[in-house]
């Protein structure tokens, strides 16, 4: 008998299999995160976890007899009956489908997998389909580096590239045939030995005749020519800002239910997910208004309660404050969503509009405006729509939102907006 | 004391080592057991839910629904719904048994007499695995396997590849020839054979591809039809077979992978056909073992109640009311009849003579039983062995469900009147070629649009689930690469209806 230990093997073969099977059902699945995301709040959605699919979806077909046709079936622990019984069927004709429906059947038509962080956003993302373009274009670059590019025949001695150089020197010497000082040392010594040995007069005539060319050469082919010479050139690179802050403004004045709040918070979290797949670091600043704005925590955004009127420049003067405190422009990508009802004083439209397009719009990356209202109710333009529309090309992306089943498209074509913008 | 092969739940190599040889002793030499050479694996948790995945085997070509099956084991057995199996066991020579390393030693005996030794003497000696499976050479075919379709993958693209094998997986129950063959292949020479065949069937003529005209007449004349279905071996009952000799527009990787799928579903054939007889001689074998053990002191009380704790459980019988029911378990039957059979053949009484002639009182019990696990399947084991004692002891009861009447109906119950009832309707049930729909090419329209027809004989009224059955079909259509249609015919050639499939599905 041979005893093999085998748990020293890599475990996980069936890593691969599961792969395929996760591209296989890809559509199904990105269908369930999508599902699956609407239900979490903002900490969980990149957790991964548990999605559940339907599994017609996945099926593995073959032939093999339906309900019909006359059947026996030999079943053990029989107690009562005797031959000849007749016994109601089961659960039989339309109670059988709702039953299957409500207790184990659901365990056969269903199907949960769980997924990892990494998958569950990748799935995530994926159904955003944002365009490789509009990827691109999220990891704005910002920052200036520098880096190496080859060689330049010019430049400042400090960047002199030594062993360049003096390779191409030594190429250049061998190319034209240069005595080595060898080579020179050796004649002179042959010359003197001829001397001292009392060679015949030509002899050293000659001798020295080869000697006076080689000198010669040796003097009229310089060691180290300027055309040799390189310099190390450098060239300015942009290199990306791997941080990013995203700044969450949400009116949170007395008009604001609770449903649009939870609207808002969706798309918060989306943008969320989304930076923080693209950026190695990811602040969040959340700045909520009423007639006056103040930078909270998370937990206070979105669950107090607040009253007063509704002046959408606080918030803006609050976050240019706060960018121009702690987030300068060439160290951070400065990300903007806000969420509003879309009610503003009259009076404070001309503030608001000035301060983002002037001091806001410029330093943003992006910057997002959602109106969020209750499902089913048509309503007109309001006031900030109005005057954010007025502000023509140079207008923030502006969508409306009456349903969580709303925010993903809605996300996308936010997204696609700003492409076309980029192209413009 | 120094009887004692081990002492305490743990184990060690040493330990399985020598309960393997005390094991080996008695099961070849008591019990009379031929066996492959065993090798016995010791594995993790982990490499054990690996292994369910991929139908047990430890190396097999990569495909979705493994990965499908994957993620359901682990979310069951993560989630405690379900424990994983003590063991697998892979009909190779050498029989490679695994075990898992959390297993105490008891169970790690258990685990070596069942399986190292039950399920290796069945495997070895059963016609239906002599006549189907090729031990000595499942591995090497299987790396052979594994590497073709890499590198299939690799050339064609994994989609390609996919559409072929899920194609082929959808016809596993239909790629079996339910006949044993004439000669047996060699599954070493695969591989060559393989290259000589991609080189011949580009040369070969195929007479689905024949263009040329036939001199003036282009009408076929009779004989031509036979002889087409004598090429075409039709009707053919293997359809992987079929497709893989004689679908038109399959490139040479395609037919191969077809190929390989047949062979698999022909390796895993003989164990549809002896699940109660397989495991119910495992069982037997372990009992046997076990109590022998336990006989000369070679284990402790403990170690054998701990044994019987989980015997008990393995061959545990829900009633059919049971919420936990879910058919016959196959080590409770098989383990009562080869149980009933020993006793029969030592203390037989007047219905033993009556019902199990051949064996009563032979005195043999072990010869009796080699000669039974060697020349029976489930089919004919039940049909010829399941005495009215067993059937009393399971209180079995045939019940009929006859869609045209309102209620169903206890035809026959464990008396005088119903024995043979029960035990022909209990063999019935272990028929495959019975409980599977019989599907066979039936012809192929060359003449006018290269239409491939299948019959389905429905028995006893017995449709096609439809809504798969159309899948299937259009994997079908994808191999054949024209229509094709699937008629499903009653006994006396009615068409009961009729499922059609375009030759560009999705």
């Amino acid at each position: 008998m041979q005893l093999i230990d085998k748990r020293l093997n890599p475990s996980g073969k069936s890593l691969p299999n599961r792969q395929r099977f996760l591209r296989r059902a890809r559509a199904i699945i990105r269908k369930a995160v999508s599902d699956a995301s609407a239900d979490r709040n903002i900490r969980e959605v990149d957790g991964g976890g548990a999605v559940v699919i339907p599994a017609s979806g996945i099926e593995e077909p073959h032939f093999h007899r339906g309900a019909a046709g006359k059947r026996g079936h030999v079943l053990p622990g029989n107690r009562e009956f005797l031959e000849g019984d007749r016994l109601a069927r089961p659960g039989g004709g339309g109670g059988r489908g709702q039953g299957s429906q409500a207790g184990q059947g659901e365990g056969e038509d269903q199907f949960s997998i769980v997924l990892s962080a990494e998958e569950f956003l990748d799935f995530f993302l994926e159904d955003l389909e944002l365009p490789h373009l509009e990827r691109r274009r999220l990891a704005v670059m910002k920052s200036q580096g520098i880096r190496r590019a080859g060689y330049a025949s010019s430049g400042s001695p400090a960047n002199l590239a030594v062993l360049r150089t003096m390779r191409n020197a030594l190429a250049r010497r061998t190319a034209l045939n240069r005595p080595s000082s060898e080579d020179v040392r050796a004649l002179e010594d042959e010359l003197e030995r001829a001397e001292r040995d009392g060679v015949s007069a030509d002899e050293i005539a000659a001798l020295r005749q080869r000697l006076d060319q080689m000198r010669g050469r040796s003097r009229g082919i310089p060691y180290i020519d300027p055309i040799d010479i390189r310099f190390r050139r450098f060239e300015p690179q942009p290199r990306p800002v791997a941080q990013a802050v995203m700044f969450c403004l949400m009116d949170v004045s007395g008009s604001m239910t609770e449903h649009m709040k939870d609207l808002a918070k969706r798309f918060f979290m989306l943008l969320y997910v989304f930076l923080n797949k693209r950026y190695e670091q990811v602040e969040i600043v959340f700045i909520r208004h009423t007639d006056e704005a103040k930078e909270v925590d998370e937990d206070t955004f979105f669950h107090s309660r607040e009253t007063g009127g509704t002046r959408v420049s606080t918030a803006l003067k609050e976050m240019a404050r706060i960018a121009a405190e702690r987030y300068p422009i060439d160290a951070w990508n400065i990300y903007a969503a806000q969420a509003s009802d879309g009610d503003n004083e009259r009076a404070d439209n001309p503030e608001a509009i000035a301060l983002l397009s002037e001091a806001i719009l410029p330093i943003c990356q992006y910057f997002a405006y959602i109106e969020v209202s209750e499902p089913d109710r048509e309503t007109a333009m309001s006031s900030v729509w109005k005057a954010y529309e007025n502000l023509g090309e140079d207008a923030p992306a502006m969508r409306r939102v009456s349903t969580r089943a709303d925010i993903f498209p809605v996300f996308r074509e936010l997204f696609a907006r700003q492409q076309e913008g980029a192209g413009a | 004391m120094s009887q004692l092969l081990y002492e305490g739940a743990d184990w060690n190599f040493d330990t399985v080592q020598r309960a393997h040889d005390v094991i080996e002793k008695i099961a070849v030499g008591d019990l009379g057991l031929s066996v492959y050479p065993n090798q016995i694996e010791v594995i993790t948790a982990e490499q054990m839910l690996d292994a369910y995945a991929s139908t047990g085997m430890p190396i097999f070509y990569p495909h979705w629904s493994f990965g499908k099956r994957f993620v359901q084991h682990e979310q069951f057995y993560r989630k405690g719904l379900s424990g994983l199996a003590y063991e697998i066991v892979i009909n190779s020579s050498p029989c490679i048994s695994y075990i898992m390393e959390g297993n105490t030693m008891t169970m790690q005996t258990l685990v070596i007499a069942h399986a190292a030794f039950g399920h290796n003497h069945f495997f070895r000696n059963n016609y239906t695995f002599k006549d189907w499976t090729d031990p000595a050479g499942i591995l090497d075919y299987l790396v052979f396997a594994r590497s073709y379709i890499a590198s299939c993958e690799d050339r064609y693209g994994v989609s390609a590849v996919e559409r072929v094998l899920d194609a082929a997986h959808a016809l596993m129950g239909q790629g079996v020839n339910s006949s044993p063959r004439r000669r047996r292949p060699d599954l070493k020479t695969e591989e060559a054979r393989q290259r000589e065949r991609r080189m011949n069937d580009e040369r070969i003529h195929n007479e689905l591809w024949r263009t040329l005209p036939r001199g003036a007449a282009p009408q076929p004349a009779r004989e031509d039809e036979t002889l087409l279905r004598k090429l075409l071996e039709l009707p053919q009952e293997n359809l992987l077979y079929f497709f893989e000799k004689n679908a038109p527009k399959l490139a040479p990787w395609q037919r191969e992978i077809l190929r390989i799928v047949r062979l698999m579903a022909q390796y895993f054939y003989p164990q549809r056909l002896t699940k109660v007889m397989n495991e119910g001689t495992a069982t037997f074998v372990h009992y046997t073992i076990m109590n022998k053990l336990h006989e000369q002191g070679r284990i402790t009380d403990g170690a054998y109640l701990e044994f019987l704790a989980s015997h008990t459980n393995v061959i545990t019988q829900p009633t059919f009311e049971d919420p936990h029911y879910s058919g016959m378990n196959p080590y409770a039957l098989g383990f009562a009849m080869m149980q009933d059979l020993e006793r029969a053949c030592l203390k037989p009484d007047d219905e033993d003579r009556i019902w199990l002639p051949d064996i009563a009182g032979c005195g043999d019990p072990m010869g009796a039983l080699r000669d039974i696990w060697a020349n029976f399947r489930d089919e004919s084991f039940v049909l010829q062995y399941l005495s009215p004692k067993v059937i009393r002891q399971f209180r079995l009861f045939n019940l009929l469900d006859d869609p045209g009447e309102p209620t169903l109906l206890v035809e026959a119950i464990h008396n005088e009147r119903g024995y043979r009832r029960v035990r022909a309707a209990l063999g019935r049930s272990y028929d495959v070629a019975y409980s599977d729909p019989q599907i066979e090419v039936a012809a192929v329209d060359l003449a006018g649009d290269r239409r491939l027809i299948l019959n389905h004989k429905v028995q006893d009224g017995a449709l096609l689930a439809e809504s798969e059955a159309r899948s299937v079909l259009r994997h079908i259509a994808m191999l054949w690469g024209y229509e094709v249609r699937l008629q499903e015919i009653d006994a006396d050639g009615r068409v009961l209806k009729e499922h059609n499939a375009g030759s560009n599905p999705q």
